[in-house]
């Protein structure tokens, strides 16, 4: 059988040019994660080796010496950072979780929609223009730096985060399980918060630690609120240490031993930090049923 | 149509055996344990609680607007226009013109962007495109944990760590090869406008990196297909299937980066000299707007020094909000409003 | 017991469109009514009316008048208290997932006040006695989540839940339709002893459901109410030749 065929029509071979760009481009890729990846395992190495020798007893339980003399410790600068976190968290929590209820329930219209806006615009204004306003709403006030001050710079900037991952979180919830609530004439708002923010728990918990983590480490917005303080502090309404200030002083400075303490401080801070959100994402999984959003 | 009948259904009586089978007791009702009468007043007073909150987030914003405006008073009225034209800084004679720090703001931010944007991209299209699907998430997790390092801890790691590397051997490198260009010539100390660049950039990596991810990943799977069944090569396929489709969300996470490098203020600070000068030498100091604050606004004695500083504060403010809506926009125009997560 | 509905000139609107036109029925009390159509006939509709759920969608509107009892469904009281007297049962069983069976059937007392311990454990073991759940979940009602049961088992706790509110009408939406025959089975001879003690409207798709479990039908068709007769009427002897087409299978 000898039927005829057309010639069979062949595509043009892939030039090597063509594939030589191709491999290039890849290799080019990977050489960019690669850089990217090292400043990230250099800070890391840098952290654990400078800072690991450094954080004893002395260390995290003592004041700081004199200026020149070695020895002494950050303890009341990681104790400032927590009263002052803490100030911040009372503010900034409720009033987030509170602007997140209003987006996911009361907020599927232009109001919300200006809301909405408006908090993400406040995401991005930098900290420490943040810092300026609340040393003019307190500090100016007081006449003094305060924890105080601190905590408010740290509250307005953990509202609008806050406030953005409550709503996402609260819109999981399907619609059927607030008519599920509804239909038990249960009255709205403790539909709202007994069944529809009790189900988005875990998520709005997420949240909350994501934004605490985020301000935990800021520096900026603390320069002219509290200030920081070489001895302990525990009222609110005096300058207050703090663990990044302390950190930023200590880098600056040109004591070895503040250097070296400086790196101590940074591991402490960013074994805060990451500590915080792996306890919390730990607590969250074992809290709930096994059935949470 | 046809004219039968389907059969009717058989209605079922109930059945007597049932009845008396008694499989099931339903128990007898008590008396209604619910009484009383239900208040509308709660669920109107949370109502107006949760509005409230939500214009607190407004009023935020009007507040720190005010207070800008309302501190940076004093220099507007002493300077007009001329206080970001001007580059003398003399807190001496109260003359103040913050020519330098827009510069160096400008410029570190910049030199950011072009080391920055190559590498983010580079990373986000390994990931989206590249990858193997095994290290999608440990990869994308070591760029967001790259976004947790505070601002502080990037200036330690870069005075002890970056600038020396800077000062031995980069800036030597760059000023044999390319100082011809006047850019990278003088002293090298380490600490400079090319050290803020360059901790800058690696300081808004993760957040170019991780909206052009999402933004790639929007692109259908079938533009993808649709290019490889022409015969193209891989490369050739991101570059004119997922890029060309991304460029607007490519350009919004640009800008975004923009708007974070912009702000940035204590890495910048360590490392950038802290001058107030304008020099076309990378290695030189220079000083930016977030860094003047950084470092003077505790100690400004004076009414018009402080009000100076605000009026810097409140420029900043406003180039930061001008660029993130912006990004956002062009961002949203290629997801589609989509929530993105991790937005800072 | 149980009370009568009276439905009279009702109209449902979403937006500009209209559901339901110039319904008027009457649910006899204690017994079950079930109302039958072809999908998008405004059954789920109307007895979202019912209990007031209808308005809890954006732009959703009703005029007319219901009757519940002696209580004016739209003019009487507020529809939180009106709906701790109607019960209602989903089409897709919605126990809350982070409660275990217990918070479940509990919630409805719990988050309406009633805190006494001791006599909500009995209300809770009576209603899912009534649910016919008690005997399968008895030994695990703090530990398990509302949501690790079976479909079947679910919609059962729903029911319960339901009841524990101790309403005087029952609404079921549907309540079998995403269940196993089995499980249907079950509900279904819920319903006909439930029906001693709370009146029951049922809507369903399932023509053979209607004829094993209710007294009277309605029939709707594209937001009217065509029929409403006793059972054995509707089916075997339809006054409407729409009824009639729909009951013998010619469409729907």
């Amino acid at each position: 059988m000898n039927a005829t065929f057309a010639s069979p029509i062949l595509l043009p071979p892939i030039s090597w040019q063509r594939r030589a760009t191709d491999r290039l481009m890849t290799a080019l890729s990977v050489l960019t994660v690669l850089i990217v990846l090292t400043p990230l395992a250099a800070i890391f190495a840098y952290l654990i080796y400078k800072g690991v020798s450094s954080i004893n007893l002395a260390f995290l339980t003592q004041t700081p010496k004199p200026v020149g003399e070695p020895g002494g410790g950050m303890a009341n600068a990681i104790a400032g950072t927590g009263v002052i976190l803490a100030i911040a968290s009372l503010m900034g929590v409720p009033l987030g979780i509170g602007a997140g209820i209003f987006l996911s329930e009361y907020g599927r219209n232009r109001y919300g929609d200006a809301v909405r806006f408006v908090s993400d615009v406040l995401n991005g204004v930098p900290s420490i223009v943040i810092g300026i306003v609340a040393y003019g709403l307190v500090v100016v006030r007081q006449k003094h730096f305060s924890a105080l001050a601190g905590g408010v710079a740290l509250a307005i900037m953990m509202v609008p985060t806050i406030a953005r991952t409550t709503e996402q979180m609260l819109l999981l919830v399907p619609q059927s399980i607030r008519e599920a609530a509804y239909g038990l004439g249960i009255s709205r708002w403790r539909t709202t918060l007994s069944i529809t923010l009790r189900t988005a728990t875990s998520g709005v918990i997420t949240g909350v630690m994501l934004a605490f983590a985020r301000v935990a480490g800021e520096t900026a917005p603390l320069l002219f609120t509290a200030f920081g303080n070489q001895y302990w502090n525990w009222r609110l309404d005096q300058p207050t240490a703090a663990l990044s200030l302390q950190i930023y002083t200590y880098a600056l400075s040109p004591f070895d031993d503040w250097h070296r303490q400086a790196w101590a401080g940074a591991l402490v801070l960013i074994t805060l930090i990451v500590g915080a959100v792996a306890a919390v994402r730990i607590a969250v999984r074992h809290g709930t049923l096994g059935a949470g959003a | 149509m046809s004219n039968q009948a389907l059969p009717r259904p058989r209605f079922n009586a109930p059945d007597p055996e049932r009845q008396g089978k008694a499989a099931l007791k339903v128990e007898t009702k008590s008396a209604p344990l619910l009484q009383g009468h239900v208040s509308e007043f709660p669920d109107a007073l949370f109502g107006w609680a949760m509005r409230l909150c939500g214009l607190a987030v407004v009023v935020l914003l009007l507040l720190i607007v005010y207070k800008l405006l309302q501190g940076s008073q004093l220099s507007w009225h002493a300077f007009g226009w001329k206080f970001f034209g001007q580059s003398e800084w003399n807190p001496v004679e109260d003359q103040y013109g913050a020519l330098t720090f827009v510069y160096g703001t400008v410029v570190s931010s910049l030199l950011a962007l072009i080391i920055a944007v190559p590498l983010a991209v580079g990373v986000a299209v390994f990931i989206t495109e590249m990858c193997p699907v095994r290290l999608r998430g440990a990869l994308s997790f070591a760029t967001e944990l790259l976004a947790a390092i505070p601002s502080v801890i990037y200036g330690l790691w870069a005075i002890f760590v970056l600038i020396p590397l800077m000062r031995t051997y980069v800036e030597p490198l760059l000023a044999k090869t390319l100082g011809w260009t006047g850019l990278f010539t003088g002293p090298a100390y380490g600490y400079s406008m090319l050290a803020a660049g360059v901790i800058l950039a690696i300081m808004i990596i993760p957040i170019i990196s991780s909206i052009t991810r999402e933004v790639l990943t929007v692109v259908p799977q079938h533009q993808r297909e649709a290019v490889l069944a022409l015969g193209a090569t891989r490369w050739e396929m991101i570059r004119m299937g997922v890029l060309r489709n991304a460029r607007a969300g490519i350009v919004g996470a640009i800008i975004l980066g923009l708007g974070r490098a912009l702000g940035e203020t204590m890495a910048v600070t360590m490392v950038i000299g802290n001058r107030p000068e304008i020099s076309k030498s990378l290695f030189d100091f220079g000083y930016s707007m977030a860094s003047v604050l950084a470092n003077e606004f505790s100690e400004a004695t004076g009414d018009l020094y402080l009000s100076a500083l605000i009026e810097i504060g409140l420029a900043l403010f406003l180039v930061t909000i001008v660029v993130n809506a912006l990004a956002r926009l062009m961002v949203w125009s290629v997801t589609r409003g989509q929530p993105t997560k991790g937005v800072a | 017991m149980g009370v009568g509905i009276t439905v009279e000139h009702l109209n449902a609107f979403y937006g500009k469109t209209q559901a339901l036109f110039d319904i008027g029925l009457v649910v006899q009390a204690n017994h079950a009514t079930a109302l039958i159509g072809p999908s998008g006939c405004g059954k789920s509709t109307f007895i979202r009316c019912l209990n007031r759920m209808h308005e809890t969608i954006p732009e959703a509107t009703v005029e007319g008048s219901v009757r519940i009892g002696d209580l004016s469904v739209y003019n009487g009281t507020s529809a939180t208290q009106l709906r701790r007297r109607v019960g209602m049962v989903f089409q897709k069983a919605n126990p809350f997932p982070t409660m275990s069976i217990y918070d479940n059937v509990a919630a409805g007392l719990k988050l309406n006040g009633f805190r006494k311990r001791k006599l909500l454990d009995e209300v809770v073991e009576r209603s899912l006695r009534s649910a016919a759940l008690f005997d399968e979940v008895k030994d695990s009602l703090h530990k398990k989540s509302g949501a690790s049961l079976s479909g079947g088992q679910q919609q059962r706790l729903c029911i319960a839940r339901a009841l524990a509110v101790q309403p005087e009408v029952l609404l079921m939406d549907e309540p079998c339709s995403a269940l196993d025959p089995i499980s249907t089975g079950k509900i279904e001879e819920l319903i006909f002893q439930l029906k001693e003690q709370y009146t029951i409207v049922i809507v369903t798709h399932n023509m053979q459901q209607a004829a094993r479990v209710a007294e009277f039908t309605g029939f709707f068709l594209l937001g009217k109410l065509i029929e409403f007769d006793k059972t054995e009427k509707v089916f075997t002897n339809p006054t409407d030749k729409r009824t009639e087409d729909y009951v013998t299978g010619r469409f729907g």
